[in-house]
């Protein structure tokens, strides 16, 4: 349990990291901000591999994520999670995730957005929507960091498959 | 940014030993951080001394000849110019700011009485001349000493203004400005052994100019990837080869170098090599890609090594062998347990410099704690050193300092626990010729030299 604790703090210090460095002068800094998604990568590997081995109960993991997502925070208001999609209507981002759990009505994404076309416009946000869950099977590749800060946020050990989400990838990908 | 107080040091003895040379900028304890010192270049005869701040300043020091009153003393460095080099900037497209912090400055050869040197900040490339003035026309025809018009018909003679002596003025002037051509942030500029073009790298592409064509440059690598959700890494240092001018290496936030031939296609996108050192998997951690971003990549100045920085150690690569250095100098490794520590106060993300000596047989490279480290290639002996007021006593030889990794802590060691992270040295520059060394500690700038018999 040490390595998944472990990894739940690197992970929510990178994302402390992340989202202070959008303030950063001199804009974001791409290199920093892939390692900082490399070790969040790796955090989260490391915690679904400690989740795994000491994970006993199996039963109704499912309904208890989608009551979770629906607890959480409300959605973002994101359209979609197919990357390319994003990527293509970046206008249209959804708020950042800790913007998100502020609490702030989810209808300023665009011009938020749209002042803001740097890496930090595009910042996921973390909590999953009901609409991500649609596109799990297309992205299995892709770093989800959702599910771990869910996992974080309820405390819950029984994550199984992680739901997809908006993968971290679109952090840094239009600077 | 002349010091406030400089000392001579000159200690007797006949072993090589490092000593207390001088030291330059305020000694306050409260930091301007415009005055935090981000490059340090000797140029090409080691005469002149650069280096860059945070502020976009850039002072110029020059060394003076040894007085004849007092042989034994090595002349001192002194401020030959001051200049500002880059300003802040605005992105108003993106809404960013752009630091003028200088990132590097690199010096051209002399080629006439002019100094010239290339100076960046995260998005622009200055050519900047500086020439010395020492004499003045007098005796125009059309105006008076003092400037004013003389009134024509009081003008009843031709005359020919002659040169007259006047105080040395040193004159810094942008020639050229080399802009527009970097989406992303400068990490290195490096002067081809050509002595026309020069490289510019960024996070993702380098570009290759001529130092008289300011408006357009040559692509010559890009790693974007068309979806950018794929990067996986990011150039983080450049250079071109010291002898052959097709030749430059690039090194990645993944640990890998590679050497690519301009010869051989426009861009340069696949490698002629590739030098990569297999990750050892007992040392695995989770900060494993952080600590394995190259930070700087020198080549020797014979041409034949080159040298890369990572987080925690040094590593010398013959340019014949890819699969692994001949040489691994470990800097710092008592650091490897404090990882998760430094990564949460950032210090993990910190880019060291490292530099080889003239004759190649020795590398320097910084540490925290104002301590810097020097690894003699030959003999395989290391020495970690300080550059502290405390121990910049005249007279003085720099006495070698030790890190504590056990449990006992010996008599003047200093355990990992007592190291002030905040006292990091990134930039070190080694004389091309002799062994004076400078050392930029935070805002200070150390020079140091070896005894003379």
């Amino acid at each position: 349990m040490e390595v998944s604790t472990e990894a739940k703090r690197i992970m929510v210090v990178a994302l402390g990291k992340l989202y202070s460095s959008r303030t950063q002068r001199g804009g974001l800094r791409l290199h920093r901000s892939l390692l900082l998604t490399l070790v969040m990568k790796s955090a989260r590997d490391m915690y679904h591999a400690a989740q795994a081995t000491t994970e006993t109960e199996t039963t109704a993991w499912e309904p208890q994520n989608s009551t979770v997502e629906t607890t959480t925070e409300p959605a973002t208001g994101e359209p979609g999670t197919l990357p390319r999609e994003e990527a293509a209507c970046s206008p249209s981002e959804p708020l950042s995730g800790a913007e998100n759990k502020e609490n702030r009505c989810p209808s300023s994404p665009p011009q938020h957005s749209r002042k803001r076309r740097g890496k930090a416009a595009v910042e996921p946000d973390f909590l999953p929507c009901k609409k991500a869950k649609l596109e799990q099977a297309n992205s299995p590749q892709q770093l989800i960091v959702s599910a771990v800060l869910m996992d974080y946020v309820n405390c819950s050990s029984e994550l199984g498959a992680p739901p997809a989400s908006m993968p971290l990838h679109r952090a840094i990908a239009a600077c | 940014m002349d010091g406030a107080r400089m000392w001579h040091v000159f200690a007797g003895g006949n072993d090589f030993q490092w000593c207390f040379s001088q030291v330059k900028g305020a000694i306050d304890e409260d930091v301007a951080e415009a005055d935090i010192i981000s490059t340090v270049e000797f140029n090409y005869s080691g005469e002149l001394l650069a280096t860059g701040d945070k502020g976009g300043r850039v002072v110029i020091f020059q060394h003076e000849q040894e007085s004849k009153n007092r042989p034994h003393l090595r002349g001192e460095y002194n401020v030959y110019s001051t200049f500002q080099s880059h300003e802040p900037e605005f992105d108003y497209l993106k809404s960013l700011e752009i630091e003028e912090k200088i990132n590097k400055i690199r010096w051209l050869p002399q080629q006439n009485a002019a100094h010239f040197l290339l100076s960046t900040n995260d998005k622009t490339i200055k050519l900047w001349k500086i020439s010395e003035r020492d004499k003045r026309a007098e005796g125009y025809n059309l105006k008076d000493e003092d400037g004013r018009l003389r009134d024509p018909f009081r003008i009843t003679s031709l005359r020919v203004p002659v040169l007259m002596p006047m105080d040395l003025m040193v004159e810094a002037s942008p020639r050229r400005i080399f802009a527009n051509a970097h989406t992303y942030h400068i990490n290195s500029i490096s002067v081809n052994s050509d002595h026309e073009t020069y490289l510019s790298a960024d996070d993702l592409r380098i570009n290759l100019w001529h130092l008289e064509i300011t408006d357009r440059s040559f692509n010559i690598v890009d790693i974007k990837p068309a979806n950018m959700e794929e990067l996986t890494e990011v150039i983080t240092a450049a250079e071109c080869h010291p002898h052959q001018c097709n030749v430059f290496v690039y090194s990645s936030s993944k640990g890998t170098i590679r050497l690519c031939d301009m010869r051989a296609a426009a861009l340069c996108d696949r490698h002629s090599k590739f030098f990569e050192e297999p990750e050892d998997p007992s040392s695995r951690s989770f900060f494993s890609e952080i600590i394995s971003s190259i930070s700087d990549v020198k080549f020797s100045h014979s041409g034949r090594y080159m040298m890369t920085r990572d987080y925690l150690s040094v590593k010398v690569w013959d340019l014949n062998m890819e699969n692994r250095p001949v040489e691994t100098y470990q800097v710092h490794e008592y650091l490897r347990s404090k990882l998760c520590s430094l990564y949460e106060n950032d210090c993990i993300f910190d880019k060291f410099e490292c530099c080889w000596n003239g004759s190649d047989s020795a590398i320097m490279t910084g540490s925290y704690n104002n301590f810097f480290r020097m690894f003699d290639r030959n003999t395989r002996r290391d020495i970690t050193l300080e550059a502290s007021r405390e121990s910049s006593k005249p007279r003085a030889t720099l006495k070698p300092r030790k890190v504590s990794t056990g449990g006992k802590r010996k008599k003047d060691e200093i355990s990992v626990d007592s190291l002030d992270f905040n006292k990091k040295i990134l930039h070190t520059a080694w004389h091309p010729k002799d062994n004076v060394i400078a050392v930029a500690a935070t805002n200070n700038l150390y020079i140091f030299q070896d005894k003379i018999n």
